[in-house]
């Protein structure tokens, strides 16, 4: 009669693991909760919080005359963003990142193309190194590094020299907008240490885009008679459009953000990042830099529209 | 009669690998040719050969009569479905129907009208604007078949098309793959592993191993008069005898094939044969029932296993039920026994 008095569930076997590792299995809701939690936490209470408290304080008071924020609610600094010096660090800002991106883009793509289609084993695993390696080496440093190579008189500028091409290099540092005295000086010197610093983030998301395209695609294209040009343009881009995006998604919002690299290489003018930096750390204004930290934020998403607007997600 | 395609002694080398080697073929047009192999014996490889993604390394290819060695894919004037569809993913059916008359400039208007076409004809008329991960993989099968048609190519080229799919819609495509060969009138190649497939499907087989073409024959002529011990043995089952049990039973030391469902199975004491059958004992040591026939395995004196298939109809007289452990006596007509070519190590 042994059979008839057990209990229909089995009771659980073995030690108090065994016992937790059923319980877990018959509630996986349980397991998923402990599994999320801490990192939900971390998250909410290290990151999102901190955040949204300080974005909280873009629509506080800032008294100049105390030099501090008081919780009277305005939408003051807000509309300071759109004050002509202010509006001008947004648009310079906007601007480069936009440049930086398309930029990296083409540089990319040619690269990631090659990695993807033509290298396999030992070769692959030397181009992931290369495109990586930059990354090991801390940014600050880098940034430095670059000050120095484009500096008068510097690698850059003796390069040019060799191939007689200083004419060229006067011209370009000429244009306005563009120039500056030295390639150091200008937003081009700028444009290319942004450009070197965040290729790796362009390079790699594309190139897992084009690894994911099945090779028989191609050859279908090919098959039913489009020319090489066109199955590019009608297949292998349109497929590598979401790591494309991805990329530009690093190369835009991490161009809108950094400070350093403002800082170090460039005509003077402010970014976004070094306006934080100055209104938070040297002058105090919690509220103006809370306003400015909402900018990427908003731009970023409607970047981020944009792009899913363009269909570059579908693919996906 | 113009030849669709024709090999002439093509090889094809990877590294130290002869996966294609000094094959030829004539395959007529208007032919529903299968090329029949396992896997690893060059058949994929002709085909691509073909479609132009692989170059040969020796030998001429020529697709109605004019030479195509050298010529890109999208210069070719075949159509290829892929094993895998290879659908693109970012248009809907109509678009990918529509593909290659779009990159060879026909106007959006004759495009949208013959891709319809093509879509009736494969029986998915109105699904034109589903995206290919909305479809099942009898329908991406289908799309594939009228992406390629609607380029109406004098050669399709058919990758093992059906070898993703169940039995039952693998099946249904076989005839309809058949029915619409008939219909359009145009040259197929078929690859497949499939021998059954093969042979319901063709007008001629060519059956490859290690490269080499063994046999190019009708279905019919390709299972009765096997010329190889590899194409016996390979489409269909069969039961190759050689060295000095073959001398004794037919004079000559080349090895023969026998199918199982020509011999008969009888008591060991049973000796009514006729004068020219040819009759041997062995143990009878297995016994498969498999529905439509019962599968018997006996080992001769010599060692020499022997399938014999027996059908399991009310014709058929079971009386006897044979039993496994148990002395037989084995018989079959000498027209069965078809003589074959060793051919191995050319």
């Amino acid at each position: 009669m042994t059979a008839l008095s057990t209990p229909v569930t089995a009771p659980p076997a073995g030690g108090p693991l065994q016992r937790l590792s059923n319980l877990l299995y018959r509630k996986p809701n349980l397991y998923l909760a402990m599994l999320l939690v801490p990192p939900l936490l971390w998250f909410g209470v290290i990151y999102f919080a901190p955040l949204l408290t300080f974005l909280w304080q873009g629509v506080y008071t800032y008294d100049e005359m105390a030099m501090a924020a008081t919780p009277d609610l305005t939408w003051a600094n807000l509309l300071a963003l759109f004050e002509p010096a202010n509006y001008d660090i947004i648009l310079r800002t906007l601007g480069m990142a936009i440049v930086v991106s398309l930029a990296s883009a083409a540089l990319a793509f040619p690269i990631a193309y090659y990695m993807a289609r033509y290298t396999s084993g030992k070769t692959k695993a030397f181009f992931y190194i290369a495109v990586m390696m930059p990354m090991w080496a801390s940014y600050i440093v880098k940034a430095y590094a670059w000050t120095l190579l484009l500096a008068k008189g510097g690698v850059v500028q003796w390069f040019v020299e060799q191939l007689q091409l200083t004419p060229v290099l006067q011209f370009i540092l000429g244009i306005p907008g563009v120039g500056g005295s030295t390639l150091s000086t200008s937003q081009l010197g700028r444009f290319f240490v942004f450009v070197y610093i965040w290729l790796p983030f362009m390079i790699l998301p594309i190139q897992a885009s084009l690894e994911r395209l099945p090779p028989s695609l191609l050859q279908a294209s090919a098959d039913l008679g489009a020319k090489p040009a066109q199955t590019f343009m009608q297949v292998i881009l349109p497929l590598s459009v979401p790591g494309i995006a991805a990329g530009s998604i690093f190369t835009f919002s991490l161009t809108l953000g950094d400070f350093i690299v403002p800082q170090l290489v460039g005509p003077p003018g402010l970014f976004i990042g070094n306006m934080v930096y100055t209104q938070q750390g040297s002058i105090g204004n919690m509220p103006m830099a809370a306003a400015f930290t909402l900018v990427p934020i908003v731009l970023i998403a409607i970047y981020l529209s944009i792009v899913k607007r363009l269909g570059a997600f579908d693919a996906l | 009669m113009t030849l669709a395609v024709q090999f002439t002694d093509v090889s094809r080398v990877f590294g130290d690998v002869k996966a294609v080697d000094r094959v030829s073929i004539d395959i007529q047009d208007g032919e529903f040719f299968s090329m029949l192999g396992p896997s690893g014996s060059g058949k994929t490889t002709c085909l691509r050969l073909i479609a132009g993604f692989e170059q040969p390394s020796a030998g001429s290819i020529r697709i109605h009569g004019a030479e195509a060695v050298g010529l890109a894919p999208y210069q070719r004037d075949v159509n290829t479905v892929f094993q895998d569809y290879a659908l693109f993913p970012h248009m809907n059916v109509r678009d990918n129907v529509a593909y290659g008359l779009k990159v060879k400039g026909v106007g959006k208007s004759e495009r949208l009208t013959r891709a319809e076409e093509a879509l009736g004809m494969v029986a998915l008329a109105g699904y034109g604007d589903r995206k290919p991960v909305q479809l099942s993989g009898g329908q991406r099968q289908r799309v594939a078949l009228a992406r390629a048609l609607v380029n109406r190519p004098r050669v399709l080229l058919l990758d093992e098309p059906l070898g993703a799919l169940d039995l039952k819609l693998r099946e249904q495509m076989q005839s309809e793959l058949k029915k619409l060969q008939r219909q359009l009138g145009i040259t197929f190649i078929f690859v497949t592993h499939d021998q059954t497939e093969a042979l319901s499907m063709s007008d001629r087989v060519a059956v490859f191993n290690k490269g080499r073409i063994e046999q190019v024959d009708t279905p019919r002529n390709l299972y009765m008069k096997p010329a190889t011990p590899f194409v016996a043995e390979f489409v269909g089952t069969s039961n190759v005898l050689r060295g000095e049990l073959a001398q004794l039973l037919t004079g000559s030391a080349a090895p023969f094939s026998i199918r199982p469902e020509h011999i008969r199975l009888q008591e060991a004491a049973g000796s009514d044969a006729n004068a020219t059958d040819v009759l041997v004992t062995g143990l009878l040591h297995d016994v498969q029932y498999q529905g439509a026939a019962t599968r018997f395995e006996v080992r001769l004196e010599n060692g020499q296993n022997l399938s014999v298939s027996q059908a399991n109809n009310q014709w058929q007289q079971t009386a006897p039920a044979f039993q496994a452990g148990q002395q037989v006596s084995v018989r079959w007509a000498r027209e069965a026994m078809v003589a074959l070519t060793d051919v191995e190590g050319r």
